[in-house]
């Protein structure tokens, strides 16, 4: 009798972690390694794609919007899948899109803005890669989403998602 | 392509020998017809192949890059070096998992061959049990995680492994804890078969005894090159993080230990059958919870690279119908132990044992409360928090001091009973010699802790008695000298978490520091490029009061594939400190953070896991 009653607490203690663990599985996010802990981005200066002319991203960000930073490449075929998204995105009223070409040749660049459009109000070139690096990215594509006074509020490493795509919107809507 | 096919069908083929093994088994076990030893033979040694072919494949595939295989595609890289091609086949998901299947065939096939002394009831049913356990990862294999699924049209490149992940330490680590997380199958296979076959007696526990031993090597050495690999690697400074990765390779270690540790007395005395087989199923599931929790990307670490819940799930409901049908077989058959005529007295060895058994469980529950409470936590009320080193060490310090003295006493009290008259008083005046040394100690130091300080007695007490065990009495070599390379990591852990110092400044090129009596400063910055990625190689020139200049170059490095910055400590070691350092980049080009450590004694925890390894090898070789 009392193995019985052992073997039922037993029985129910595993149910109950099963049933825990089993909504675990649909909570959990992939983690994300951070190099940086800033939560603000530095200000930075960076000659433009077109234009060519010197421009510093707190100029850029003064707007009363929130404004997206996207990293990209003409090399990077995540960037190509997002691209879409990107276009949605600037027809936002209350979005602020600049794009940051990454260790990229301007006229392949260009080129790539050609083909699929232009999403950015401007785009500031990285050759070397430093800007990136010392706004905490690691890769491309990544979007950081900043205040007007260059605080971080969202980062997104990788290629933009649907999700992300709806995510962002609400934050703008906001 | 052709490679992939092949992988792919042998695994299909491997499938299909389980499902005919598991039937014939079970055929046999009913009478229904009389099976062939030399059949099984026949049979393992084929689906042993069959796994080996499929693994030979994939890393002939990672070798060729061949980027028609979405594995390959996703974790490798043309540039990268041979080494880390190779490695790179078990550095990922779905090779990590087809590794663990073909350490399950190995093992299965090993234990049928060394347990023939074994009544044949004992052996076959331990066959079903495991090939239960290998047919769930051939289907977790094959359903969720296939490394053989093509990619078409085939990619020109890959898109590279983890640069933290190419490290040699790593290339070696997950193979050797997986031979341990396996070994623990074997073990609870055994053990349950013996339970259903009623064979638990001194003869199995002396056949168990190797396997026992051979797991715990294989996990310890895996739990010290993950340490080794957190330390190089990761350049944080530290050996142990409480990361819940970690702590799920650490809690399996636990129960192994108090298996190790029980397993003598049923040995010896031919009790706690029931506390065997339970801690053998704690065991094995406990591998199991640590492949669930790392491949099911609940828990947050550096280890959880992708995930899906789809694989998730497979695990967790494999995992726990293992864990009921252990449950229902161990209440089914256990009988209960009759103690009247066996009685355990106070002062023995019997009693010795099961004081280090419920330590093992006391650790091992404040590890699993730390690990899973944060997972529990989030589903139940939606609030993260993560489980910091603070708990750990509140929770788990004052218990070692009672436990470091029942390892210094433990071993040299007798089997049953042990006479109260012989109770050494020259121990007694050696703690209060000790107590006397680490007074002074502590004042040269200064240091404040109480526990700290009965913590360091404890640790002396248990290092001069196991010495004197070790050189003078020689009774037990593998369990002294175990011992002794116990009190050797604790004593070095101790020492250094007091002395370590560090600092951290920030550096242009030429500028110099002073800190613990010694000149730092930085040369020169050169950048290197190297197969596949570009370093910034600082070099550093560290000059003592004796004006002997250590070079010590850091390096940051640039990969190609996938883009990932990756810092690189330099380290010098001797006997007495580790000169630990690394640098980073800051926002203006000629400035550099860097950070400078000397981490006191850190060598000798190193020296003193492969000491206690040693010892369990020693005991190894000797059982056979």
């Amino acid at each position: 009798m009392k193995k019985n009653i052992y073997f039922f607490i037993l029985f129910l203690a595993i149910i109950i972690i099963f049933i825990l663990l089993y909504k675990a599985i649909y909570q959990s996010n992939s983690y994300i390694p951070s190099l940086s802990t800033n939560n603000k981005i530095n200000n930075f200066s960076a000659n433009s794609l077109f234009s060519d002319n010197k421009i510093d991203i707190k100029d850029l960000s003064k707007l009363e919007k929130i404004t997206i930073i996207n990293i990209w490449a003409s090399w990077c075929a995540p960037c190509r899948n997002e691209h879409k998204y990107l276009m949605k995105l600037r027809q936002h009223p209350n979005i602020n899109l600049i794009g940051l070409n990454y260790k990229d040749d301007p006229s392949k660049a260009k080129k790539f803005i050609e083909n699929f459009g232009n999403p950015f109000s401007k785009i500031l070139k990285d050759p070397k890669g430093i800007i990136s690096i010392d706004i905490g990215a690691y890769g491309v594509p990544e979007t950081y989403i900043v205040d007007n006074k260059l605080n971080i509020i969202k980062k997104f490493i990788g290629e933009l998602t649907s999700n992300n795509y709806e995510e962002i919107v609400n934050i703008a809507n906001k | 392509m052709l490679t992939s096919q092949i992988g792919n069908y042998a695994l299909i083929f491997g499938v299909i020998f389980s499902f005919f093994l598991i039937t014939c088994l079970l055929l046999n076990t009913y009478r229904f017809i009389k099976i062939n030893l030399t059949t099984i033979y026949s049979v393992l040694f084929l689906q042993l192949f069959l796994v080996l072919i499929s693994f030979f494949c994939l890393i002939y595939s990672f070798l060729i890059s061949d980027f028609s295989n979405i594995t390959v595609y996703n974790n490798s890289h043309t540039t990268k070096p041979l080494f880390y091609k190779i490695s790179g086949t078990w550095g990922n998901h779905e090779g990590s998992m087809l590794l663990w299947l073909l350490v399950l065939t190995l093992f299965v096939f090993l234990f049928f061959i060394y347990s023939k002394k074994q009544p044949k009831n004992y052996r076959l049913t331990t066959l079903i049990f495991q090939q239960i356990i290998i047919t769930g990862f051939f289907l977790f294999v094959l359903i969720t995680s296939n490394p053989f699924n093509i990619i078409f049209p085939k990619p020109a490149e890959g898109l590279g492994l983890n640069p933290i992940l190419q490290d040699p330490a790593l290339a070696i680590h997950p193979p050797i804890l997986y031979l341990g997380y396996v070994g623990s199958s074997i073990i609870f296979s055994a053990s349950l078969s013996a339970l259903v076959s009623k064979n638990i007696n001194t003869y199995w526990a002396q056949h168990i005894k190797k396997w026992i031993f051979l797991t715990w090597i294989f996990l310890t050495f895996g739990i010290l090159l993950g340490s080794i690999w957190a330390y190089y690697e990761l350049g944080w400074g530290g050996f142990w993080f409480w990361d819940p990765v970690e702590n799920v390779s650490l809690m399996p270690w636990f129960t192994l230990t108090a298996l190790l540790h029980s397993i003598s007395v049923l040995e010896k005395r031919l009790v706690l059958k029931s506390w065997t087989v339970i801690l053998s199923i704690a065991t094995f599931s406990l591998s199991m919870s640590g492949t669930f929790l790392v491949r099911s990307g609940i828990l947050n670490s550096v280890h959880t690279f992708a995930n899906d819940p789809g694989r998730g799930l497979f695990i967790l409901i494999f995992l726990f119908l293992l864990i009921l049908i252990s449950i229902l077989i161990f209440f089914f058959f256990q009988k209960d132990e009759n103690f009247s005529q066996k009685r355990i007295y106070w002062l023995s060895k019997e009693t010795a044992i099961l004081i280090n058994n419920w330590f093992m469980i006391f650790f091992l529950s404040v590890v699993l409360i730390g690990t899973t409470y944060p997972i529990f936590l989030e589903v139940l009320t939606n609030e993260k928090i993560s489980v910091g080193p603070p708990f750990y060490q509140k929770l788990l310090v004052p218990f070692f001091i009672p436990f470091l003295f029942f390892m210094a006493i433990g071993p040299n009290l007798k089997w049953i009973k042990n006479d109260y008259k012989k109770i050494n008083f020259n121990k007694i005046l050696l703690l209060f010699f000790l107590c006397f040394v680490t007074f002074l100690l502590v004042n040269k130091l200064n240091i404040k802790n109480l526990f700290q300080i009965i913590l360091i007695i404890a640790s002396f007490y248990l290092f001069v008695i196991s010495l004197d065990d070790l050189i003078f009495k020689r009774k037990n070599f593998s369990q002294n000298i175990a011992h002794f390379g116990f009190s050797i990591l604790i004593l070095s852990i101790i020492f250094n978490g007091i002395l370590s110092k560090e600092t951290s400044a920030n550096m242009k090129i030429g500028d110099e520091i002073t800190f613990d009596g010694n000149l730092i400063k930085l040369k020169k910055i050169e950048a290197i490029d190297k197969e596949n990625y570009k370093s910034i190689v600082a070099n550093f020139e560290i000059k003592d009061q004796k004006k002997q200049i250590i070079l010590l170059k850091p390096e940051i490095r640039i990969y190609n594939q996938p883009n990932i910055l990756t810092s690189e400590a330099d380290i010098k070691s001797n006997f007495f400190e580790d000169k630990f350092i690394v640098f980073s980049i800051l926002n203006r080009e000629e400035i550099f953070n860097v950070r400078y450590q000397v981490k006191r004694f850190m060598i000798w925890i190193w020296i003193s896991v492969f000491l206690i390894i040693f010892g369990g090898l020693i005991k190894l070789l000797r059982t056979q």
